[in-house]
């Protein structure tokens, strides 16, 4: 009980280095780009004492984008912990596996056919959009687990497919981001290479249902996972319903991923690595690996994004390309150790 | 290796030429060359046909065989459509044969330049060149692409060697996915930096529209070359595609097959991504095709594969003009949209099946 009691310890105190990690992380992005804010001057500004300008540059401009980094950072994280968890495959990500194309399918769909309707401008188009995003999601893994079924699912199978899957929503969308105007053509390849730019606080009230919702439920489901690590026979001989487990957690992966690419784009490789990496500081179980992992998405998240402003200042990286430049070798690496 | 250990080696060589007698179709081989080679100019000449202006086959016949620069139809046809037909009947046989050639030295039905980061590593260096030389002549920037066509390939199979439990198809694919996408963030970031992402895109996606004749010429030397080395090494490709250790046994410099095979589907893919950018499932879902029509013989799968290649090329760039015209479709999406359901048949008996 005495080493129980050590690892909690350890996860909390863990959870908290990342809680300060990300405020510091806030200043330091708030503190980059065009325009710099001193701390002192943040915290007069929120407390209501700063000038209009510094007021207006941080609540429209540097907050939103700052806020939206840490729920999509949270969001993928999760879902690529739990498609783990489910698919018993340390490689799964919703990036590699076709669900963040399928969601990237429907919302170019979307722009397409909402473009010149003034549609597509209005707050409602916001809030519609994680809903088609997550109707492309869920297209795309039913997709994925149809054709990957064969006598059940095998991961190697579920991994294959889904690259196939992969490449042909993005065939699809190719098509489609050709036929559209030159202006709607620009916002679409901009969304797509995952970016959290030019954002306002509608899109942060769009995302933040979705994940006051699921997260809660996930890490109420964390000890579900736990069972289903153990193997098929022996979750089934602990009296669990295995399929409809595995059902339910991969509807919860597909609903956060789906969410949080409609208003992030597609990132990949995040949903990869933030659950490594908190499974390597505070272990396998998931009551204590889970919330490790949605604090070190955040925090990662939000550092790749300020990253993309400094590194090719003033050009700004979307956040997708620094993520998969940062993520790729990691995946590399977990590839060339997994047998 | 003493005389007596020569001796038996030949001996056990002469078992194993009986013991590994390959399936072969030689009737079904010859009836594609002939023709498939037929089709390949007929599909040819209607791609030339087909346009905006429209063109009748006989002007076709007119304009490449008896050319009046005074005819305007003429001029359209040496100036525009001729190249663009012949660059994608010979990128899609260097395509074909590329992929033809990876299958068989790594014995994995998934591997062809697309999946396994040729064709990525091709198309960061290609941004690299816009960025770093800009104006670079066309024959510069195929140089960039063949090292980068190395590059893509030699981190992928590196990758894949090293890591442990050896090479899979599976560990094939991720390793193709991950490189390709860190290789294609670095080519946005470059393009976004530099100021020449519309380039890269415009190149990446442009398939062979817009193909001039004298890039034609150069895509030429490097495609014959590539496909004569294949041709020349097609014997000892069908011995090593039945197992390294196979082919060791029946005497065989393996190390020199596959180096010389290596070359060719530098040549041949760095090449082709040179001129059309990225064209996905050709060199995937060729190579299948072939074996299942003529068999396992690769001095006959590796010319048919050729010819029919280049037949599929040329008809996925004709869809491309015709599915939404008048605006042009890559021709890269609509091979991919071909390739996947086969590549989903592929995986769903998880690469098992060569």
């Amino acid at each position: 009980m005495d080493s129980f009691g050590q690892q909690w310890k350890k996860t909390i105190s863990v959870l908290s280095i990342l809680s300060v990690a990300i405020i510091v992380m806030f200043f330091v992005s708030l503190n980059t780009g065009l325009t710099k804010i001193p701390p002192l001057e943040v915290v007069k500004t929120i407390f209501g004492s700063g000038d209009e300008g510094t007021k207006m540059v941080l609540f429209d401009f540097r907050l939103p984008r700052m806020v939206l980094a840490l729920l999509v950072g949270a969001g993928i994280s999760l879902a690529g912990a739990i498609l783990q968890g489910v698919s018993q495959n340390a490689l799964a990500d919703p990036g590699i596996l076709g669900i963040n194309a399928g969601a990237g399918f429907a919302v170019v769909l979307f722009m397409f056919f909402s473009q010149g309707t003034g549609f597509a401008i209005g707050a409602l188009s916001i809030f519609s959009l994680p809903f088609t995003a997550l109707g492309g999601a869920f297209v795309a893994a039913l997709l994925i687990y149809v054709i990957a079924w064969k006598n059940g699912v095998t991961p190697v199978r579920l991994i294959l497919v889904g690259i196939g899957i992969n490449s042909a929503f993005g065939a699809a969308m190719l098509v489609f981001q050709l036929m559209m105007e030159p202006n709607d053509f620009t916002k679409a390849l901009v969304w797509l290479s995952g970016t959290i730019w030019g954002t306002n606080w509608t899109f942060v009230l769009a995302l933040l249902p979705w994940l006051l919702i699921f997260t809660p439920i996930a890490f109420y489901k964390g000890r579900v996972l736990d069972v289903l690590n153990l193997g098929d026979p022996m979750a089934i001989g602990l009296g669990s319903h295995v399929e409809r487990e595995r059902r339910i957690l991969l509807i919860i992966a597909v609903a956060l991923a789906g969410a949080c690419v409609s208003v992030g784009g597609g990132i990949t490789f995040l949903g990869l690595v933030a659950p490594h990496l908190a499974k390597r500081i505070v272990g396998a179980k998931h009551a204590r690996m889970l919330p490790v992992t949605v604090l070190l998405g955040a925090f990662l998240l939000l550092t790749a994004d300020t990253l993309g402003r400094v590194v090719l200042a003033p050009a700004e990286l979307p956040v997708g390309l620094v993520v998969s430049v940062l993520g790729a070798p990691y995946f590399i690496y977990l590839l060339m150790r997994t047998r | 290796m003493s005389i007596h250990e020569k001796g038996k080696a030949k001996h056990v060589t002469e078992k194993h030429d009986e013991k590994y007698k390959v399936e072969t179709k030689p009737f079904a081989a010859w009836l594609i060359l002939t023709l498939g080679t037929i089709g390949l100019f007929l599909i040819i000449a209607s791609s030339i046909a087909f346009g905006a202006a429209d063109i009748q086959l006989s002007t076709v016949w007119q304009g490449v065989f008896q050319f009046d620069s005074s005819n305007p139809a003429h001029q359209i046809i040496r100036e525009l459509r001729l190249p663009r037909a012949l660059a994608a009947a010979l990128i899609g046989a260097a395509l074909a044969v590329s992929g033809t050639i990876m299958q068989a030295m790594t014995r994995n039905p998934l591997a062809s330049p697309s999946i396994m980061g040729v064709t990525a590593g091709a198309s960061f260096l290609m941004a690299i060149a816009y960025a770093a030389l800009p104006g670079l002549h066309y024959s510069g920037l195929m140089i960039f692409s063949f090292a980068g066509a190395g590059l893509g390939a030699a981190l992928v199979f590196g990758i894949t060697a090293a890591s442990k439990g050896g090479m899979s198809p599976v560990k094939l694919a991720l390793a193709g996915t991950a490189i390709t996408t860190l290789l294609s963030s670095l080519s946005t970031a470059i393009g976004i930096r530099f100021d020449v992402a519309k380039d890269i895109s415009f190149w990446y996606a442009g398939g062979v529209a817009g193909v001039q004749s004298t890039s034609v010429l150069y895509l030429l030397l490097p495609v014959a070359i590539g496909i004569l080395l294949a041709i020349f090494l097609s014997r000892s490709l069908t011995v090593l595609s039945l197992g390294e250790d196979v082919a060791k046994g029946l005497g065989q410099n393996t190390g020199r097959t596959k180096l010389l095979g290596t070359i060719a589907v530098l040549l041949l893919t760095g090449a082709a991504v040179s001129i059309a950018g990225m064209i996905g499932f050709v060199g995937l879902v060729i190579p299948h095709i072939t074996r299942f029509l003529v068999g396992l013989d690769y001095r006959w799968i590796i010319p048919c594969s050729a010819v029919l290649g280049g037949i599929l090329l040329v008809v996925a760039d004709i869809a491309g003009r015709m599915i939404n015209a008048p605006f042009e479709t890559p021709v890269g999406a609509v091979t991919a949209l071909i390739g996947v359901p086969f590549f989903l048949y592929l995986a769903r008996n998880e690469g098992r099946n060569i």
